[in-house]
């Protein structure tokens, strides 16, 4: 059998970049004055699991730094030395170049073996001794030695010592402080009484002294004899096996023969005396204990419950079986309206196991969504260490947290909203939070306030980046859109001046730091997030800093939609831009000349879209007094869309209309029905942005 | 019927080529993430063979081969330790504790089930 080392690379690197977050959380969180021991040994182990994966595929750079960073962190863990700042740094650093190893092989992209040296040196330099010898070479696929690393392999003397009757844990300890001598190996007489056979090449004196820790040298009987069979024979085949990398505490033979014991329970306690157990064998409990191994189970149920375990698996997986779900939740959306049409008398228990059938369905599909959820904390997890770097290389004091981490997002937007997310820290924190001593003058504390949060609003999730900085600086902003052409008023509202720091090119930072402020940037942050179907909004006050706030959709994937129709067709209409829907009065819709009807909804004049004009449909009701009007609102801004009709309200799969056919404008995508027949999702963002075109142009005009 | 084997280890890659490698040589493999995990799963059902790390969350190697030894259907259920350490003092420990005996890591796959091929069939 041979095994292809690769397929495990995969998992090791993964597991690798998890291992080094988790490092660097603890090492930013540990309290360098008194360190949590259980802290310590996490980044110990992080470290120590890296070095055992990277060694076990060969990736000897990656030894070659755990290894010496593992060494310095067993010493401060045992509190051989204390945990200082600078030892705090070197991890952080370390873990940096571990980072940038780890993508070197698995992105190829390029490492910096400057720096690796820089790294292992500070690191040497802090345990403070000679450079540490490198780690055992990795083994090669199949190991091949030459013979010359046993010690003993030359050894002529050979001596039998019988032991005085002995506790298990003497005999045990003095078998370990001999077997350092020497090829030893042990037999167990009939009064339980140990003699070792010893081949060394130690003096008998030296033995004695050994012994005389644990036993009276006067109770020892060594005699020097003939080098046995049986010991050549074990330190050949121990020397083997220590080469190979594994070796058994007694004879194969004995091994197997007291597992074969093991099967036959009744000859447990006749031959546990006999046999070299490593431990005392507990005759008295050995026959079975129904009871007690009850208990133990009983126990280990509970015990069961609050233990967290995880799998991996490939996310085309996942994709696969969200997708399968979307069409299980179809056809079982066609089975239920089918069966509307029986009579429920006569069906009964049909009728019933469809309903069973739409509950499993609907809680089938949302287990399955979730699994594509992820935490915050994914993304939020890799700013502390930004912000601390920033901070420091700008001269400023932040103090930075974090809200909602726990709150869940799914993973093909977690992923796509970092970008955005880190250019606003990083904004904050270069243009936003003051220096400590402006801040000082200005009566705020040295220490700026950075805070990322996350929480859940209807189907929504609102991502906020806060300061405590300067402010948006509405003047400066206002006179560089005049310098940059933009149309502006000196009395725009606030909320319309700051969307103007989106617009392309626009920077109004007096000093281009080589951390933020070139002017590229929020224009970007703007247009990732309106692809993932998201809105920027941004509140600020002078003096008082600034509030980025970032509403996203929790899934693309499926969408709980209202379906309306209008004439034949029905659309889908995603329920988070559907305020209310009514039927207006006669009296409420007016005309006005050359921009279409508006309808007055509770004082306020709306819009009036009728979407059988917007996607030329001859529907039911041309008067929207007999037909229904559904309230939209978007990017803060209403209108209300005439149907004919309100079908009902469900959860629909989005299927993507670009990938299948082609893109149309005013749908954002499609979906399939009950029934088999194919809804479109409309646009309501862009119906409502066109609409307002439509309105600008006939005021301009 | 297939021998059955528990593989304790934090390491996920290494489980992962330790269940993997003996899976492969047709042996039923339970994981477990750490000693406490081990042991859990260890009284729920007896293996015929134990293959444990050293260096381990909540609970270590050591810990969990004591407990193990406290068991009685434990008591001849072979034991081995995977160890990054081979020194004498690692071996004399886990002897002590009650293993049979260690496994060097980083090991080959192959070596593995040899190893485990000897002790079990």
């Amino acid at each position: 059998m041979t095994i292809d080392m690769n397929q495990f690379f995969q998992v090791f690197f993964d597991e690798a970049e998890e291992l080094l977050a988790e490092m660097e959380k603890l090492l930013l969180a540990v309290d360098v004055s008194s360190p949590d021991i259980e802290d310590l040994n996490a980044i110990f182990r992080a470290a120590h699991s890296i070095k055992g994966g990277a060694s076990t595929f060969g990736l000897t750079d990656l030894t070659d730094v755990t290894h010496v960073l593992e060494n310095l962190l067993d010493r401060i863990r045992k509190g051989e030395m204390a945990l200082t700042a600078e030892h705090v740094d070197a991890f952080l650093a370390a873990k940096d170049i571990l980072k940038m190893q780890l993508d070197g092989h698995r992105l190829h992209t390029h490492v910096d073996q400057e720096a690796v040296a820089d790294v292992r040196m500070m690191l040497q330099s802090l345990s403070q001794e000679m450079p540490i010898a490198p780690p055992p070479p990795p083994p090669e696929a199949v190991m091949v030695k030459e013979d010359d690393t046993d010690k003993f392999a030359h050894v002529k003397l050979c001596f039998r010592i019988e032991l005085p009757q002995l506790g298990e844990r003497d005999v045990t300890a003095l078998s370990g402080e001999l077997a350092l001598l020497g090829r030893l190996s042990t037999e167990v007489l009939s009064d339980k009484r140990h003699v070792f056979t010893l081949a060394t090449d130690e003096t008998v004196d030296d033995i004695i002294a050994i012994c005389s820790f644990i036993l009276n040298p006067d109770d020892l009987k060594i005699t020097e004899v003939d080098m046995p069979v049986s010991v050549v024979a074990s330190a050949s085949s121990a020397k083997t096996e220590e080469e190979l990398g594994y070796g058994f505490f007694e004879p194969l033979e004995d091994l197997r023969a007291f597992i074969a014991q093991g099967s036959d329970s009744e000859q447990v306690e006749n031959k546990a005396q006999a046999a070299p157990t490593p431990e005392p064998v507990a005759t008295a409990s050995a026959p079975a204990q129904p009871d007690r191994r009850h208990n133990g189970r009983r126990e280990t149920d509970r015990n069961q419950v609050g233990q967290e375990s995880s799998i991996r698996v490939g996310i085309e997986k996942v994709d696969q079986l969200i997708n399968l779900v979307g069409e299980l939740v179809i056809t079982q959306a066609m089975i239920e309206q089918r069966t509307l049409a029986l009579d429920p008398m006569q069906h009964e228990r049909l009728l019933n196991s469809v309903s069973q059938l739409t509950r499993s369905t609907r809680d089938l599909q949302e287990a399955v969504m979730s699994i594509r959820m992820m935490p915050m904390d994914y993304v939020f997890s890799r700013f502390p260490r930004m912000v601390r770097d920033l901070a420091s290389k700008l001269g400023k004091k932040v103090e930075f947290v974090t809200h909602g981490a726990a709150t869940e997002l799914d993973k093909g937007l977690i992923e796509r909203i970092v970008d955005p997310l880190t250019h606003l820290v990083r904004n904050s924190i270069d243009h936003g939070i003051e220096t400590p001593s402006v801040r000082a003058a200005a009566g705020k504390s040295e220490t700026g306030r950075l805070s990322l949060s996350a929480a859940h609003q209807g189907g929504n999730i609102i991502i906020e980046v806060s300061d405590d900085g300067g402010g948006l600086n509405r003047e400066r902003i206002l006179a560089k859109a005049k310098q940059n052409g933009v149309p502006v008023g000196d009395n725009m509202a606030d909320a319309d001046v700051w969307q103007l720091i989106f617009a392309p090119g626009f920077s109004t930072a007096e000093v281009v730091t080589d951390v933020s402020g070139r002017g590229v940037g929020m224009d970007v942050v703007k247009r990732n997030i309106t692809s993932m179907g998201g809105v920027v909004d941004i509140r600020s006050a002078k003096g008082f800093g600034t509030t980025i706030s970032i509403s996203l959709p929790l899934t693309l994937a499926i969408l709980d939609g209202m379906s309306i129709k209008v004439g034949d067709e029905v659309y889908i209409l995603p329920l988070g831009y559907v305020v209310e829907s009514l039927q207006p009065e006669p009296a409420d819709v007016k005309e006005i000349t050359g921009q279409g009807r508006v309808i007055k909804v509770r004082g306020d004049y709306l819009p009036l879209i009728p979407l059988y004009q917007m996607f030329g449909i001859t529907p039911i009701f041309t008067d929207p007094c007999e037909g229904i009007v559904v309230i939209l609102e978007s990017d803060g801004r209403k209108a209300a869309l005439f149907v004919d009709d309100l079908v009902g309200q469900q959860q629909v799969v989005v299927k993507n209309l670009e990938s299948n056919y082609c893109k149309v404008a005013g749908i954002s995508g499609a979906t399939i029905l009950g029934d088999g027949g194919v809804s479109l999702i409309v646009d309501v963002a862009a119906l409502l942005r066109s609409s307002r075109q439509l309105n600008d142009e006939s005021i301009f005009s | 019927m297939a021998k059955s084997i528990l593989a304790v280890d934090d390491s996920g890659s290494l489980r992962q080529m330790v269940v993997f490698s003996l899976r492969a040589a047709g042996y039923q493999v339970t994981e477990a993430v750490d000693g406490q995990d081990g042991l859990e799963k260890a009284k729920m059902q007896t293996f015929d063979l134990v293959l444990t790390d050293q260096n381990m969350p909540r609970m270590d190697g050591l810990t969990l081969i004591r407990s193990l030894r406290a068991i009685p259907s434990y008591q001849r259920v072979p034991i081995l330790m995977l160890t990054t350490e081979s020194s004498d003092d690692m071996k004399a420990k886990g002897r002590a504790a009650g293993a049979n005996g260690w496994l060097v890591k980083p090991f080959d796959p192959q070596r593995l089930t040899e190893v485990v091929k000897k002790v079990i069939g």
